[in-house]
């Protein structure tokens, strides 16, 4: 069976200082797994600012601050990148199978590094009732329609949660000429950051409705209006509260859940709450070699602090490796 | 105008087995179906349950048609490689003073001639389904019941009459049916009147699901009216495919098998449904009250049951005419065979309704000659779901896209995509029925972009026209195009 | 006059007090760096926001090329500019920083490609 001192599943922003810090603290053979056709995984479609300020020390739209490590990760010679391949199967023992067009490929790793990021919440997991139309998307699709296929998914558009990619989105909605009809939340708090709630809502003039919750979706093909409802401190409908907003898109932003399955599939233990591995270590898992870096760790305001969180990882992989070999750890590792 | 000489209004469960039985003949056959793909009214709820025949009244006719139905539907499944799985039924009982009525389902099934049906205690139920509440008493096991998938079987049964001649036109949904006076026409006796188009046939089935009534008004009989039934179903991850190993009812009401605990096809347990008489009948929404009642009541059956673990929910609407299904040729509208009020055991039933029709036909004058060659199986798609990891090689070397993952959640390839729009599929929901991409835990958040641009390439439509069930359900309003 | 404020210069959101006069600011508080005071100066005075889109591409590897304007411009005239991006095309290869458009709109600012396309 083909082996691999690290393979490093997931070429977004994790993935990738994972696999340019394992390299720098002294392994010299790398495999990073990317299921997209390009590097960079969702920062690809943030093209709004400001990421990199505590890293770059500068202000960076998404595609800027990966665009930096996409550049550093192809010009090292012993990180081998294999985009358009899904990793579908991992055992306990280390063994990775991946598929790409043309090719499945059963691997053994000494080391994995699992930067696998996080999925969105759904309307299916919030559990609102009504209707099941065309016209409900995760904020994160309609963000990849328009910045990356130039699609404009509706032009009434509701945003269900104040996350951080559905306040941005409320924005670019609104630039791209559609009217956002409200950001509906039913915290007592925005989810996302005040920035975001300051330049992407009030900017401009989108209302935004605290303690509030969507209580039921209608329309027959498309989504036609939302009923929406003020809550009390258990988040229960109060009675007498319900409005009705005619719209034909509703966002879905609550959230992010770390993406593990993998680690799930191979038998490390897992905390059922928070998706991610249970372990009484940074990046580590219950499985010896198998770490897990970025949102897929612990979901991250910050792509800043996903690097730093990487960079961690892809040392501690490396130091692992190093003492598996018997070697004895440079001197003066990053 | 095209003249057929039979015209099968609905491409459900039934009118898609009533086509496929009907091909075996000599006949010029169309499928006029209101929806943009077959399956989509009734049958894309279907639980997929293939009930063994209880619960059905004695001497009921879907009883007898339930009974054959199974049988039937076994073979079907193979010829058209279609996964059947038989996992046998439980009616769970849990005060032994309702022993009496479990005894009174026996002996009303065994009347229909439902097989192998035995009483199961406490120490049998502990063993064999050790997730049921340890309250459960008793339970009537009827083995033979089994699980399909409803929307799979419906493609499968539409692709094979296609493939052996008979016409699909679907977005054709029926506004008027004409009798035509035997003396202006001698071959065809109904002119329909679709939005695609009239068409002219010598018989007309109506298999048009809750619209039954209508169109039978159109055809001068209006002796029953379909009164549309909601239930909602819950869908859990397949992380808990193993909680149940038998498809779990309670004990039935006069009005509903009650709210049960199955599994889908693909694994994902089920629940539900539950069994609301809705005031429209396009009236798919859930509610807030239907989780409650679905939960609390699986909740006695199978405690470890939780709400943080459903993936999916939806409602289907079963169309009612009364207690029993209505099969009968039409005198008064000669040419003219209802098949209305197909609810609960309609899937199960629908191939034994097919031959039942065939007959009616024969019988009314149409001349049944078999055709020489008759296509009776269909290939088997393939899915990379279904087959172990250790054989996806085969498949990736013989065509590269097997190994173009599309969706992450279902493990679905661009290949089984583009196999989906080669048997149909032309809408977001068509390839998530056919191919399970977007039915997983993302539910499309991954996908969608893909599946559309694959989707607007072979069909050679504008990504402004792709949607997910039809027209009017557009994914996107805008394009940036040079 | 006191106004409160929240910077959006960097995702601390610092929450600022701006003490106001005549339409002028004369002193700010809240804030962890000097950032927040020239926020507050434009806020006030002329808000100013760095605008972020997208352009379509012709005959390139990718359909959407992501853009920014190198600096802020008015936030009065965001939705004038978009109007102006939506007719851009971009039909050559270009690197982040690349410029797409020089004095964008005549306000002083370049808009320049963010994303590589080849």
């Amino acid at each position: 069976m083909l082996e691999k001192d690290l393979v490093i599943v997931g070429g977004g922003p994790a993935g990738m200082a994972a696999a340019i810090s394992a390299y720098e603290n002294g392994v010299s053979d790398i495999l990073l797994l990317e299921r997209d056709q390009y590097l960079g995984g969702i920062l690809n479609q943030c093209v709004h600012t400001s990421f990199g300020i505590s890293y770059f020390k500068e202000v960076l739209t998404g595609p800027e601050y990966s665009g930096r490590f996409i550049n550093k990760v192809k010009a090292i010679d012993k990180i081998e990148i294999s985009l358009k391949s899904f990793a579908v199967n991992l055992t306990k023992d280390k063994i990775l199978t991946f598929i790409k067009p043309g090719l499945i490929q059963k691997l053994k790793a000494k080391a994995l590094i699992m930067a696998t990021g996080a999925r969105e919440r759904t309307r299916e997991m919030l559990h609102i009732p009504g209707a099941r139309p065309a016209g409900i998307f995760s904020a994160g699709l309609a963000q990849k329609l328009i910045n990356i296929e130039g699609l404009l998914p509706g032009k009434e558009v509701v945003i269900a949660g104040s996350g951080d990619i559905g306040l941005i989105m409320a924005r670019r909605f609104v630039l791209e000429g559609a009217k956002v009809k409200a950001v509906i939340e039913i915290q007592k708090q925005a989810r996302g950051l005040v920035r975001n709630v300051v330049q992407c809502v009030e900017d401009f003039e989108i209302p935004f409705y605290l303690q509030h919750k969507i209580s039921r979706i209608y329309g027959k093909n498309r989504v036609e209006r939302i009923d929406v409802a003020r809550v009390d401190e258990n988040f229960q409908e109060i009675a007498g509260t319900k409005f009705q907003l005619e719209c034909d898109t509703l966002l879905i932003s609550v959230g992010l859940i770390p993406e593990n399955e993998l680690i799930e599939m191979a038998q490390a233990k897992m905390d059922k709450k928070t998706n991610t591995p249970v372990s009484n270590e940074l990046n580590k898992t219950s499985i010896a070699g198998l770490f897990v870096c970025g949102n897929a760790f612990r979901i991250y305001d910050l792509v800043d602090s996903v690097t730093k969180d990487s960079v961690l990882a892809g040392r501690q992989a490396a130091e692992y490796l190093i003492r598996g070999s018997g070697r004895t750890i440079p001197a003066g590792l990053k | 105008m095209n003249s057929y000489d039979v015209a099968i209004i609905g491409a459900g469960a039934a009118g898609a087995s009533i086509a496929r039985e009907l091909s075996r003949y000599k006949l010029n056959i169309a499928v006029l179906e209101k929806e943009a793909e077959c399956g989509f009214g009734v049958s894309k709820s279907n639980s997929g349950i293939i009930h063994p025949g209880t619960q059905n009244p004695p001497n009921s006719l879907k009883g007898r048609l339930c009974v054959q139905g199974n049988i039937l539907t076994r073979s079907i499944a193979k010829e058209l490689g279609v996964d059947f799985q038989e996992a046998g039924e439980l009616i769970v009982i849990f005060d032994e003073r309702d022993l009496p009525r479990l005894l009174e389902l026996k002996r009303e099934a065994e009347a229909l001639a439902v097989p192998e049906l035995r009483i199961v205690d406490r120490g049998w139920l502990k063993e064999n389904e050790p997730n049921l509440s340890p309250e459960a008493r008793l339970a009537l096991y009827a083995p033979t019941a089994g699980i399909i998938s409803p929307y799979r079987l419906v493609y499968a049964l539409c692709e094979n009459a296609v493939r052996n001649g008979v016409e699909i036109h679907t977005q054709a949904k029926v506004e008027n049916i004409i009798s035509l006076s035997p003396a202006r026409e001698l071959n065809a006796r109904f002119e329909i009147v679709t939005l695609k188009g009239t068409f002219r046939a010598s018989y007309v089935i109506n298999a048009a699901g809750l619209y039954a009534d209508d169109l039978s008004r159109m055809a001068g009989i209006d002796d029953f009216t379909i009164r549309p039934r909601k239930g909602e179903e819950f869908i859990l991850d397949k992380k808990k495919q193993n909680l149940t190993r038998h498809l779990l009812f309670p004990l039935p009401s006069k009005t509903s098998k009650g709210i049960l605990v199955i599994r889908t096809a693909d694994g994902n347990p089920m629940v539900g449904p539950t069994a609301e008489d809705a005031k429209d009948k396009d009236d798919l929404s859930t509610s807030d009250e239907g989780l409650k009642k679905v939960f609390s009541s699986v909740k006695r059956l199978v405690p470890a049951i939780d709400e943080a673990d459903i993936i999916a929910y939806f409602a289907g609407l079963r169309p009612v005419a009364g207690e029993d299904f209505i099969i009968r040729y039409e005198d008064k509208a000669p040419g003219f065979i209802n098949v209305a009020g197909i609810q609960s055991p309609g899937l199960t039933a629908a191939p034994a309704i097919a031959r039942m029709v065939c007959a009616m036909l024969k019988k009314n004058g149409l001349n049944l000659r078999k055709k020489i060659i008759f296509h009776s199986k269909r290939k088997k798609p393939i899915h990379l779901f279904n087959i172990p990891l250790s054989k996806t090689q085969r498949f990736i070397r013989k065509d590269a896209s097997f190994g173009d993952i599309v969706c992450r959640c279902e493990l679905v390839s661009a290949r089984e995509v583009s196999d989906a729009i080669a048997g149909g599929a032309r809408t977001l929901d068509g390839i998530k029925f056919r191919t399970r991409a977007q039915g997983g835990r993302c539910h499309g958040t991954f996908c969608t972009t893909r599946l559309m641009k694959i989707l607007s390439q072979e069909t050679n439509t504008p990504l402004t026209a792709v949607s997910k069930r039809g027209l009017g359900s557009e994914i996107v309003k805008e394009e940036r195009t040079p | 006059m006191n106004k409160n404020l929240t910077c959006i210069e960097c995702p601390k959101s610092c929450e600022l007090i701006v003490d106001i006069e005549n339409c002028r600011v004369v002193k700010v508080s809240g804030n962890q760096c000097k950032a927040g005071e020239s926020y507050c100066l434009a806020e006030i005075e002329n808000p100013m926001r760095v605008l972020t889109s997208a352009v379509l591409g012709e005959g390139l590897a990718l359909k959407m090329i992501p853009v920014r304007t190198d600096r802020p411009l008015p936030k009065a005239k965001l939705l004038e500019a978009m109007a102006e991006i939506k007719k851009i095309r971009i039909n050559k290869p270009v690197k982040p920083g690349d410029v797409i458009v020089n004095n964008f709109l005549g306000l002083g600012v370049d808009l320049i490609a963010t994303r590589e396309c080849l």
